[in-house]
């Protein structure tokens, strides 16, 4: 196990040494230099904003430079914003972005879930039927459209909850709901197929034949294996959340760490950009490592380090 | 009385005739009639498939029909609403939306396609080769798409989008530039599945060359897999296209896209909810048609989802 653990952190400072070259050298390679879009400045002041960005330096000493204060969590200062450190933004933002990425989660997952078991219990009635049109729905529905949907009925039209900012739980709802979207209807259907395949299986037939009630084959005995899928879809479901908080907090008008590289990207704030990058990298890869291991915990006929070694 | 109307002949056992049981009966379907058969019985890929081509049509059509160009604007009737002069209205620079949103559909499929297409010719190359060679090749090939895919595939396409000059092109190379792993990584499992069958084994006896193997043995096999992840494919294109309009990276002014419609209607949704609806449902649209005949064809091909 200890083995196993020590194999896949290595992988990921593998990929993260990758990421942080490749984002390193795409930034370097963009057009246009950080001090582009200010006022024409003369080449004496050029000179020293180099000098104070280390601008100056041959390529590869910024690179290596870069490369050693990364590893330490420390990407430099904002070009766009005088005064404040890439890593202060990311501290500063990122919290907004996780209690809506947790909320989001949540949503999908219990919501998904909860479609997909009534789904394959109603197999081919009124409420499959129901919860499938929702799934394929949610599935057709971008997010951003979503979102403007949810605007416009509960905050413009119903004036039910607010329309943008982020102040209070309220504020979260429409958010959440609009990022939960995709992954839940994904869910709904992974877990509809799953259940359905272990509702045919023989253990089911045997508790139902022992005269177990239909509640207890279905929550105790089927939903625990036929959830797998979904705990494997978590890491997908991480990346996606993650991916649409870019929109969401943009339409939404949340200051999180979407929203900042967002705005970075617009205002080609390289060392932000990076930094973000970066970061989210690093949650992802935490993240799906995370949900690795937690598989092997659900199911125990997975070994993760013959899993790993497999590999 | 009833039971006088049967003879004794008729409890006779009937000649069984051994050439005669071997005969088949039904006429016998090939894969593909098979697939094709059970593929129109569903409905609702089928309406799908009707949707597609009708959008198809219409954005070739719909601009001319309507009378006006999709940059041409009136200033005059700027943000109307639906009328018999502009069936979907102006947007807020009174450019016809009825016209913009027939060119966005050209531009939303021929992006959705292309990136499939690309993607499609270089993950069936790269996962056959890594899938039928195996050992060592397979090793380093994979771990190359095994890297790429460790990046989430939006944050690879908005960093190119950064760096790229805008353009449609730049779009469809940015997604498809780890878009292609998807493919990759299914057409290897299924060769490496298939490639220890005996009938690829018989071929190989007969003396055929390892590329007529893959693309006339391996590769057509595959295809029920192939087809699905592709028509998966056009929907989720088409989707990151409006996602990186939406946040303004998207294909430049004056071209129109369902995104950039969106985003551009999104401004003025309290007030005129029209400009945003059209290009919306269109999106919709055509991620429904495309999800539910990618489904459809899923039921069809694969025999074990029956």
């Amino acid at each position: 196990m200890a083995k196993y653990l020590l194999k896949r952190l290595v992988y990921i400072i593998v990929s993260l040494f990758f990421i942080i070259t490749i984002t390193f050298f795409l930034m370097q390679a963009a057009p246009g230099s950080p001090f582009a879009s200010e006022r024409a400045l003369t080449p004496a002041l050029e000179a020293q904003m180099n000098e104070a960005y280390g601008l100056n330096e041959p390529i590869h000493v910024q690179y290596f430079n870069y490369l050693f204060s990364a590893f330490q969590f420390d990407f430099g200062p904002s070009i766009k914003y005088v005064g404040q450190d890439v890593t202060e933004i990311i501290a500063r933002s990122f919290p907004y972005s996780l209690i809506l990425g947790v909320e989001a989660i949540l949503i999908a997952l219990s919501i998904g879930v909860l479609l997909g078991v009534i789904a394959a219990v109603k197999h081919n009635k009124f409420g499959d039927y129901t919860a499938m049109v929702i799934a394929v729905l949610g599935i057709s529905v971008p997010s951003f459209i979503m979102a403007t949907i949810l605007q416009y009925i509960f905050a413009i039209k119903l004036q039910a909850l607010p329309i943008a900012r982020f102040e209070s739980f309220a504020h979260t709802i429409l958010p959440a709901v609009a990022l939960a979207t995709t992954p839940l209807a994904f869910i709904a259907r992974l877990m509809r197929s799953s259940m359905l395949d272990v509702l045919h299986s023989d253990y089911i037939k045997t508790a139902k034949s022992k005269g177990l009630s239909e509640r207890v084959v279905t929550y105790k005995h089927a939903l625990r294996n036929a959830i797998l899928p979904v705990v494997s879809y978590l890491g997908p479901l991480v990346v996606s959340i993650l991916t649409g908080s870019f929109i969401i907090e943009k339409i939404f008008g949340i200051p999180g760490l979407g929203n900042e590289f967002v705005v970075s990207v617009t205002n080609r704030d390289y060392t932000v950009i990076m930094g973000t990058t970066v970061f989210f990298s690093v949650l992802l890869l935490v993240s799906i490592l995370l949900v690795d291991l937690l598989y092997g915990l659900v199911d125990p006929r997975i070994k993760v380090t013959d899993k790993g070694a497999s590999k | 009385m009833a039971q006088s109307e049967f003879k004794q002949a008729d409890f006779e056992p009937l000649q069984v005739d051994h050439a005669e049981s071997e005969k088949i009966v039904g006429k016998s379907t090939s894969y593909w009639k098979d697939a094709w058969r059970r593929f129109r019985k569903n409905k609702l890929a089928l309406a799908g498939v009707v949707i597609i081509v009708l959008l198809g049509i219409m954005s070739f059509i719909g601009g001319p029909i309507s009378g006006h160009t999709y940059d041409g604007n009136d200033l005059l009737n700027v943000n109307q609403s639906p009328s018999a002069e502009h069936w979907f209205g102006t947007d807020n620079l009174g450019r016809d939306v009825f016209a913009r949103t027939w060119y966005g559909a050209k531009i939303s499929l021929f992006i959705g396609l292309m990136a499939a297409l690309i993607d499609l010719v270089i993950g069936i190359i790269w996962g056959s080769v890594a899938g039928f060679f195996g050992g060592k090749v397979d090793e380093y090939m994979m771990r190359v798409a095994d890297v790429l895919y460790g990046v989430p595939y939006l944050l690879v396409v908005i960093l190119l989008m950064v760096i790229l000059p805008p353009g449609l092109w730049t779009l469809i190379i940015a997604m498809t530039i780890t878009g292609w792993i998807n493919m990759a990584r299914i057409v290897r499992g299924q060769v490496l599945q298939l490639r220890s069958e005996e009938y690829v084994m018989a071929s190989r006896s007969l003396g055929a060359s390892n590329s007529r193997l893959m693309f006339k043995h391996l590769v057509p096999n595959t295809l029920g897999p192939i087809l699905v992840t592709l028509t998966l494919t056009i929907p989720t294109a088409i989707f990151t296209e409006a996602f990186l309009s939406f946040l303004g990276l998207g294909v430049p002014a004056p071209l129109a896209s369902w995104g950039t419609m969106s985003s551009d209607g999104l401004s003025a949704l309290q007030y005129y909810p029209s400009q945003l609806f059209f290009p919306a449902f269109f999106i919709c649209l055509t991620m429904l048609a495309f999800n539910v005949i990618g489904d459809g064809m899923r039921d069809a091909l694969d025999p074990k989802e029956r």
